[in-house]
């Protein structure tokens, strides 16, 4: 039986409340942690040790930034030890895919559009062989010269990505304003360099094709791999039961996955196909670079009138993405004078996609380095600024907030810190050889829901089995679908088996913008629905009189076991959930607040975080464990943001210079200090069925705008372009 | 990666022996794996040397001599290091990681290649990988490249730390050969300018192996290292400085000062010493130092902060030194 749940308006029922079984919310610990940490969970690269006569392709990537392959030597390789085959296939993909396309990508490897684009593939019988025949392949191009690879570029041309939001008159409040702030800021590319690399194995049975491989969302990744094959999407076996990270890098299929079907085919062999280090920076996503210009008007009590945010960002041609700058801007603050504005220019660099929290990654900490700048220019203490800037109304739709909890994050982040509301200047606090100083920031990031099935399985034996195609990419899944069932089922969390990543499985959300958790279990959520009512229907009561605790179903004065009741035989139910017209009803989103400490050092440069704050209010809570863990992930993603990540493109030919992690600096431990989260309770009846709300990407949006408020105020330097590195805040610095 | 031979060597002078004919030296293999995959080193022969017996330090003439197989962790772990030279377990644990250190060698950290962006990238030009084919750091991304001592041909800096207190430590490299003599080199001397041959990193010839670090009787003083990089650990130095000063009768009487990240070797400059030293300690006198270290310094676009950043921790290293208050 299938049972649908669309989501119209606000569930105003709080079902989980409502439950007796107490463990929804819990700080439980992820059931597949042991097998994690002790190396016996299978990710896919692993699959080839079960996979008899399994060999190796690696991806030969071009070496220029535009043009067209002219020649593929196979003659050049063919006498190396281990040798199989040159496969540069139509039906093989140049980009990933945009996470949720559904479809391939762009295809055409032989016509180069980005330096790194993969060309070929090369196939030998062991990896090394296989690297070192890639890197040997002789390759011929006609390359089209002075190829645009740089947004700075005066040849690069913006347009607007999106209709503009204008409203009222934004310059002329700029100029009644008591206190306005007119500033550029800056972010470098990021990439998301998620520890398991892109990998894939694939196998035929005739023609069905069987790929392990490392994927976020395999609804759509089933589609893409089978648009591009051009075979039909049931033929398309996808397994991703585990993921070593994918922060959006995995969101859509990524070039190795099509390139090991195809060889597979060809070759009828299976094929392994695992991204160098190198690769997954040069062929898989960046995010953009972004300039922004925010010019913030306010009266004489700090409050806005005017608010405009502009962005600059770019992308490959043909690519339908555009980092999504302005999607906080957009209801955070008010301001009845209004322009939000997205450009893009088309460059040729590797494709531009979603990395964790596109948009309020980057957007929100440009806006809250400016709103820094409005609290200076104002004299009002930051989060007294943003206390008088929370609005009533949606400042350009007619539609409510859903539940908000900003005050209560400020407030309560505030207390935590010890927030000194006191007069703020900058330089005024010196330990030894260090600045020292504090700064806070606004975090909100938008809430999404997807379409999502599952299946819940409630056995004759009394445990259960959840199963969805929906991923773990480290995020606590696992864990949160098994408590969901197990609250509405009345049973030990230990007692329900989850079974995740297989497309064999009913099609879950997949795991991206924050809506794995909310979605996929509503999903769990509505077929336990189901299983209740037919647990009624056996025990001869109403739903609503039907208690499920520790394995029992109680009704009035009787008590039975589920074993009992069941007499021996399964109840399933599949749940599926639609987001419905919810999602247009409400602005809808998470909120926080962020407060640091941070020094920095006189002579150097160099910045320390000395300590770290987060308040989050994300809807009810699900795991209390894992979306700490979460809000700590994003929080360290704020420190890379905003000190050390900066993904260097060539200005010749626009290939990445530090495609590695030597070089591409993401935090490290010694970067960061304790971080402190506190989780503020909150249902939101319009966030899910569940009350819930995403919880993976608000913890960086807004980090880096703390962090370098913290470095004004510590050393009076404002570079106003991410990452702050020490050579940026050198020629600030008073003398020594 | 290349199909390679692999074997143990048995003795000091039949390593020298493989590498006159053309063999690699494998010690904790940090650096060169990593370039065998990337198929910057070639190696058709790989001599596994972690069976000879250099592994030890100990006391000779006064000083220390550190087999070249000592561990980066096991030296700066080391009482008589920690006691007596200071600066070098310093540095030591400002490199890498603690994986690396636990692998990494003496004598192979001295060998470290450098981590020019454009070295480790094959399908740049590079003279230092490929001589003559040209140096793409000069018109690119130069952040992390030299200030001091860099050619036309070659903007690369040496990336160790280890070497640059052994350079301010004023320590040799003991060099055996194959007919079992050996030559000692002082570390300062050990390294080289790129000049038109930037292929080359230092002096050791083939059929020639490490065999020791020989540290000279311990300088007392303070001694310090100071790094400065873009995160707080894993990250080469945008500017380093080892630093051994004695002070008397409140006169500078001893001043050895080495660089790191400035330059295609640990840099040392003995006018540098000179004129610290006999002096009374200033920030007068810091500044003269800076200005004698840097004279010829020249910056390559992004990484022209690295001339006012050396200048800066300069005086903070020299007033830590000294006890002048920061």
């Amino acid at each position: 039986m299938t049972r649908s749940l669309t989501m119209d308006e606000p569930d105003e029922r709080n079902r989980l409340d409502a439950m007796a079984q107490g463990v929804i919310g819990k700080p439980l610990d992820r059931p597949e942690g042991p097998l994690k940490v002790s190396g016996s969970a299978t990710y896919a690269a692993e699959y080839r040790y079960k996979i008899p006569g399994c060999v190796e392709g690696v991806l030969v990537t071009a070496t220029i930034a535009r043009g067209e392959v002219t020649l593929l030597d196979e003659s050049s390789v063919r006498d190396l030890p281990g040798f199989i085959a040159v496969i540069s296939d139509e039906r093989m993909i140049a980009r990933p895919a945009q996470g949720g396309a559904g479809e391939s990508p762009v295809r055409k490897v032989r016509e180069v559009q980005y330096y790194g684009q993969p060309i070929a593939l090369v196939v030998a019988e062991t990896f090394e062989q296989a690297r070192h025949a890639a890197k040997h392949l002789k390759v011929e191009y006609r390359e089209e010269p002075d190829a645009l690879v740089d947004p700075a570029d005066e040849r690069a041309t913006f347009e607007p990505f999106e209709d503009p939001t204008i409203q009222g008159d934004l310059e002329g409040s700029m100029r009644q304003a008591a206190h306005a702030v007119d500033v550029i800021y800056t972010t470098e590319g990021h990439n998301s360099a998620a520890m398991e690399p892109h990998a894939s194995i694939a196998q035929w049975d005739g023609e069905t094709l069987t790929l392990y491989s490392s994927l976020q969302m395999l609804r759509f990744n089933r589609k893409e791999l089978a648009d591009a094959l051009g075979i039909e999407p049931e033929k398309v076996h996808l397994l991703s039961p585990y993921v070593g990270g994918g922060f959006g890098s995995k969101l859509g299929i990524s070039p190795e996955g099509v390139a090991a079907a195809v060889a597979a085919i060809r070759l009828g062999r299976p094929v392994r196909v695992v991204m160098l280090r190198q690769q997954v920076f040069q062929c898989v996503m960046r995010r953009s670079e972004t300039r922004q210009r925010l010019r913030l008007a306010a009266d004489a009590e700090g409050r806005l009138i005017g608010f405009g945010h502009e962005a600059w960002v770019s992308n490959l041609p043909e690519e339908e993405f555009a980092e999504p700058v302005l999607q906080a801007s957009e209801f955070l603050y008010p301001g009845e004078n209004r322009v939000l504005d997205l450009q893009l220019a088309r460059v040729h660099r590797v494709t531009a996609g979603s990395v964790r929290a596109p948009g309020e990654a980057v957007g929100m900490q440009a806006l809250e380095a400016a709103m820094d700048e409005l609290a200076e220019a104002s004299g009002i203490d930051p989060v007294e600024l943003r206390l008088r800037n929370i609005p009533e109304r949606h400042p350009s739709e007619d539609i409510p907030y859903s539940s908000r909890k900003l005050e209560e994050c400020l407030r309560s982040g505030a207390e935590r810190f010890g927030w000194d509301k006191g007069p703020r200047r900058p330089c005024q606090r010196r330990e030894g050889e260090w600045w020292i100083g504090s700064g806070m920031a606004t975090a909100t990031r938008v809430h999404n829901l997807n379409e999502a099935h599952a299946r819940v399985t409630l056995r004759g034996d009394g445990t259960a089995e959840v199963a969805s195609d929906m991923t773990d990419i480290g995020t606590g899944t696992y864990a949160v679908l098994g408590q969901i069932a197990a609250e509405m089922l009345g049973l030990d969390p230990a007692a329900v088996d989850v079974k995740l990543g297989d497309t064999a499985f009913p099609p879950g959300s997949g795991s991206g913008g924050s809506w794995g958790a909310s979605s996929t279990g509503s999903a769990v959520f509505e077929a336990c629905e189901g299983i209740r009512e037919e647990l009624a229907r056996k025990l001869g009561c109403a739903e609503a009189g039907l208690t499920l605790k520790d394995g029992h179903a109680v009704s009035g004065n009787r008590k039975v076991p589920l074993a009992d009741l069941l007499e021996g035989r399964d109840v399933e139910e599949i749940g599926h959930f639609k987001p419905g017209k919810i999602a247009e009803a409400f602005a809808a989103a998470m909120y926080g607040a962020f407060f640091t400490e941070v020094a920095v050092n006189a002579y150097s440069g160099e910045v320390r975080i000395r300590r770290f704050t987060g308040a989050f209010s994300l809807g009810r809570v699900l795991n209390e464990k894992t979306a700490t863990s979460q809000c700590m992930g994003g929080m360290v993603w704020g420190i890379g943001s905003a000190l050390t990540e900066d993904l260097v493109f060539d200005p010749r030919d626009g290939h990445i210079v530090n495609p590695d992690l030597a070089e591409y600096h993401l935090p490290v431990n010694l970067d960061v200090p304790h971080l402190d989260v506190l989780l503020v309770e909150e249902r939101d009846p319009a966030g899910s069925p569940l009350q819930s709300k995403g919880v993976g990407e608000l913890g960086i949006c807004g980090a880096a705008g703390a962090i370098a408020n913290a470095i004004y105020n510590a050393c009076g330097v404002r570079p106003r372009s991410f990452p702050i590195t020490p050579d940026k805040l050198l020629p600030g610095l008073p003398e020594v | 990666m290349r199909a390679f031979t692999y074997s143990r060597a048995e003795a000091v002078t039949h390593a020298a022996e493989q590498t006159r004919d053309g063999a690699r030296l494998i010690a904790g293999g940090t650096n060169l794996l990593d370039l065998m995959k990337l198929e910057i080193e070639r190696p058709d022969e790989l001599v596994d040397i972690n069976r000879l017996e250099l592994g030890t330090i100990d006391e000779q003439d006064g000083g220390l001599r550190i087999g070249a197989l000592v561990t980066n962790s096991a030296c700066a772990a080391d009482e008589r290091i920690r006691r007596d030279y200071p600066v070098l377990a310093r540095a030591i644990l400002a490199g890498a990681t603690f994986q690396l250190r636990n692998k990494a060698t003496t004598g192979g950290n001295l060998c470290q290649r450098t981590r020019c962006y454009y070295f480790y990238n094959r399908d740049q030009p590079c003279n230092k990988r490929e001589p003559g084919s040209g140096c793409s750091a000069l018109g690119g991304f130069n952040r992390i490249h030299a200030i001091l001592g860099a050619s036309e041909s070659c903007i690369a800096t040496y990336p160790g730390d280890m070497a640059v207190a052994l350079a301010a430590l004023d320590a040799k490299v003991e060099i055996a050969a194959v007919d079992g003599s050996i030559r000692s080199v002082p570390v300062r001397a050990f390294h080289r300018l790129p000049g038109d041959t930037p292929e080359r990193d230092n002096v050791l010839e083939p059929g020639e192996v490490i065999t020791a670090v020989v540290l000279p009787s311990p300088a007392g003083g303070a001694q310090l290292y100071r790094k400065v990089r873009d995160r707080a650990s894993y990250a080469f130095a945008l500017v380093s400085i080892a630093c051994v000063l004695g002070m008397e009768d409140g006169r500078i009487s001893h001043a050895s000062l080495a660089f790191g990240g400035l330059a295609h070797k640990p840099w040392h400059d003995e006018r540098v010493d000179a004129l610290l030293l006999g002096r009374e300690p200033s920030d007068a006198l810091f500044d003269e130092a800076a200005d004698v270290l840097l004279a010829d310094a020249r910056g390559y676009g992004a990484n022209d902060f690295k001339i006012p950043m050396t200048k800066r921790v300069l005086k903070a290293v020299l007033r830590e030194a000294t006890g002048e208050n920061a």
